[in-house]
């Protein structure tokens, strides 16, 4: 039987929530409201919070200034293309960890796991002198490769957990009733898997989306994502933290807006298999 | 079905590509040029279009944070890449760069562009054995910026060539704790480009030097000592609170909104200050020069952002003409007749300074005479090895001299000595021109 939550308790806890979630929302909201103000009520002491003049100057600015659209696409491509990828090479993978494991298992998955660790800049040289060398430097099918590479450690890890939660015997059932591999992969795991198959593409896609070390450093004008674009409006000697925080606001959007709307299979997706 | 659809999609996208390929390789030559987010370097892009209507040529931007800037033409110039037609450098990059042969020589540009014309102090420290590597598209140097009437109200005069003495006394008598008036404010953020340059230009005048002849680092002499108590001391009296993160734009910014007595800083903030659109103390702003100890050397810095032509580029004929163009006199005038006299780059040509109209600008003359006053061949009381004045021109330079000022901040916060931090300091200089081989 559940126990029962009483109504101070459920109110606290309500509190609690909603003061973590502000104060974890608070950055996103101070930047997008910093974008509706001018370069000196941007700085202004002490900051103004909602009574000011609102402009969308600084939008204007941003727009004549740089071809956000173009930014927008690559990192509609560089973004959903590396995860589709990843995924698509990560779902047989995670599928042989988890019901076909051997004694090494355990060590790969760690192993892949711990290439993470690596410093990025450390093998900087190296890939730039590869992109040279083939020919991809500024090249979005390129980053898509390479920041697939970069987040496959966790997509198998994320698709290994979940994969682990669904009962071998229903594929095994499967097999005796004649599905072939790919049949028991496309037919009978994925759908079984579809919540966390979704909240691992939506968690990749954001992460590949902020990406911000590669995209910068092997791109300059035909394959730059938008964070080369909020990077273009950050300045040493200057004031331009409104037209910046207009160039965030804009560079974020897109993906607020995609975690808005599948926020319900990413929470599905996170918690699948947290309670049995 | 679901492949067919793919198969679709994936044509479609190829075929869109291929399009937009072919029509890009119809059109005229296109330059890249990697840039910082700078006042000056914005402008310059938005007269762009005048550049490709002259001549043909098109201009794709690559603006980057200054960091990251670096990284990324460091990076690709050393590979050869060939990602830029044109690079922003500063003084520090142009002299190495160009000893290592990564930069074209500027020896063949126009008599019209008259290079003669450009500052003898920009002009050397853009070069190496003489040869010009970058052309300066604004130069800068640091000087005082203060508060007339707050001045006035302590009853002080500013000399116009202060000492560090009067500055300190002028910071406790202007500071008003009560009000959020700051009697001075300075740069204390980790960085060699941040509070790395101001500290090194100061130590200058101080009698201070990185290291001695024989490349043996003095963080740990007298001088070194009394530069940073000095500075600590006088900042930790009349500073703002957290000095010890405050870089450029967060003095600008204290200073815009009239909490700051002074501010000794880059010569490019001269425009900002004065600017009624952004500083609320626009109309009350003097300027002197940096202070002194009376030993020789102020405590300003020299620096230039210069527009460079990777040796890796195919066009650089296309570039060459850009840069005649951006760092010309022609470009000076149409901004100036544009948006008038105070928004065009400074700090780069003599002609600016002889011209009558530019002598209107209240910054004019004492930026001049700031950047006149920096000497980056002799830049200590003692002899030294290198040249630069807030920097060394060294490939390790900005490495240590970043771990350093770290030393420092941690310092200015209280989390170590001064002492601590100088001996920190010693040492991590001495390891890296050790491991370097200037030992």
């Amino acid at each position: 039987m559940a126990r029962a939550v009483t109504t101070p308790r459920k109110a606290l806890n309500t509190a609690i929530a909603w003061t973590i979630g502000l104060l974890i929302f608070f950055p996103i909201l101070w930047t997008v409201l910093t974008s509706f103000k001018t370069e000196a009520e941007a700085i202004a002491n002490p900051p103004v919070f909602l009574f000011f003049d609102w402009t969308l100057e600084n939008y204007g600015v941003v727009q004549e200034r740089s071809n956000y659209m173009r930014f927008l696409w690559n990192s509609v491509i560089i973004a959903g293309g590396s995860t589709i990828l990843g995924i698509i090479i990560a779902v047989p993978a995670a599928w042989s960890m988890a019901f076909v494991p051997s004694r090494r298992t355990k060590d790969i998955l760690l192993w892949m796991l711990s290439t993470k660790m690596l410093p990025a800049v450390g093998v900087l040289y190296p890939i730039y002198l590869l992109c040279i060398e083939l020919g991809v430097l500024d090249n979005r099918y390129a980053l898509v490769v390479i920041l697939m590479l970069i987040n496959l450690p966790i997509i198998v890890w994320m698709l290994y957990t979940y994969f682990r939660e669904i009962p071998g015997e229903i594929l095994e059932a499967a097999r005796m009733d004649g599905a072939s591999l790919k049949d028991e992969l496309l037919y009978v795991l994925t759908p079984m898997a579809v919540p966390g198959i979704a909240s691992t593409l939506l968690l990749n896609f954001i992460l590949a989306w902020n990406e911000a070390f590669w995209t910068l450093n092997l791109t300059s004008v035909d394959a730059a994502p938008l964070t080369a674009f909020i990077a273009s409006y950050s300045s040493p000697e200057g004031l331009f933290f409104a037209k910046l925080s207009a160039a965030s606001t804009m560079a974020i959007a897109p993906i607020l807006i995609l975690g808005w709307f599948s926020q319900k299979q990413l929470v599905r997706g996170l918690t699948f298999g947290a309670v049995k | 079905m679901f492949m067919k659809t793919v198969l679709r999609t994936t044509s479609a996208i190829a075929l869109c590509a291929s399009a937009t390929a072919a029509f890009a390789d119809g059109h005229s030559p296109t330059i890249t040029i990697a840039t910082v987010n700078n006042g000056d370097m914005i402008r310059m892009q938005g007269y762009t279009d005048q550049f490709t209507e002259e001549t043909g040529i098109a201009v794709e931007w690559v603006t980057l944070e200054e960091n990251v800037l670096r990284q990324r033409v460091t990076t690709d110039i050393t590979t050869e890449g060939g990602q830029f037609d044109i690079m922003t450098i500063g003084m520090y990059e142009a002299p190495i760069w160009g000893s290592n042969g990564w930069l074209v020589p500027l020896d063949n540009l126009s008599a019209e562009y008259n290079v003669d014309d450009i500052l003898p102090a920009m002009r050397g420290g853009l070069s190496h054995d003489g040869t010009l590597y970058a052309a300066p598209f604004y130069g800068e140097s640091s000087m005082v910026m203060y508060r007339t009437d707050l001045m006035e109200a302590a009853g002080l005069e500013m000399p116009a060539a202060p000492t560090w003495e009067f500055i300190r006394e002028a910071a406790a008598a202007m500071t008003d704790r009560d009000n959020d008036i700051n009697g001075i404010c300075l740069r204390g953020k980790p960085g060699w480009g941040e509070g790395g340059a101001f500290i090194n230009a100061m130590a200058n005048s101080f009698g201070a030097r990185v290291v001695d002849e024989e490349w043996n680092a003095q963080l740990d002499s007298e001088a070194w000592a009394t530069t940073i108590n000095f500075f600590n001391d006088m900042m930790q009296e009349s500073g703002p609170a957290g000095f010890a993160t405050n870089g450029f734009n967060e003095n600008l910014s204290l200073f815009n909104q009239g909490l700051c007595g002074m501010w000794i800083d880059a010569t490019v903030a001269a425009s900002f200050v004065t600017n009624p659109d952004d500083s609320e103390v626009a109309d009350s702003v003097g300027f002197a020069l940096a202070p002194d100890n009376g030993l020789g050397p102020r405590s300003n810095w020299l620096w230039a952002w210069a527009l460079a032509v990777p040796a890796g580029t195919q066009q650089q004929d296309e570039a060459m003409q850009f840069i005649e163009w951006a760092t010309g006199t022609a470009y000076i005038e149409m901004v100036a007749e544009n948006e008038g006299w105070a928004n065009v780059p400074p700090g780069a040509r003599q002609s600016l300074y002889d011209n009558p109209n530019y002598a209107d600008v209240p910054f004019a003359q004492m930026t001049l005479d700031s950047i006149l006053s920096a000497n980056p061949n002799e830049p200590t009381v003692d002899p030294v090895p290198y040249t630069g004045v807030q920097f060394m021109a060294i490939p390790e330079f900005a490495g240590f001299w970043t771990e350093v000022s770290q030393e420092f901040s941690n310092a200015y916060a209280g989390q170590q000595s001064v002492e601590d931090a100088l001996a920190n300091a010693q040492n991590i200089v001495n390891e890296a021109l050790s491991a370097a081989g200037y030992q």
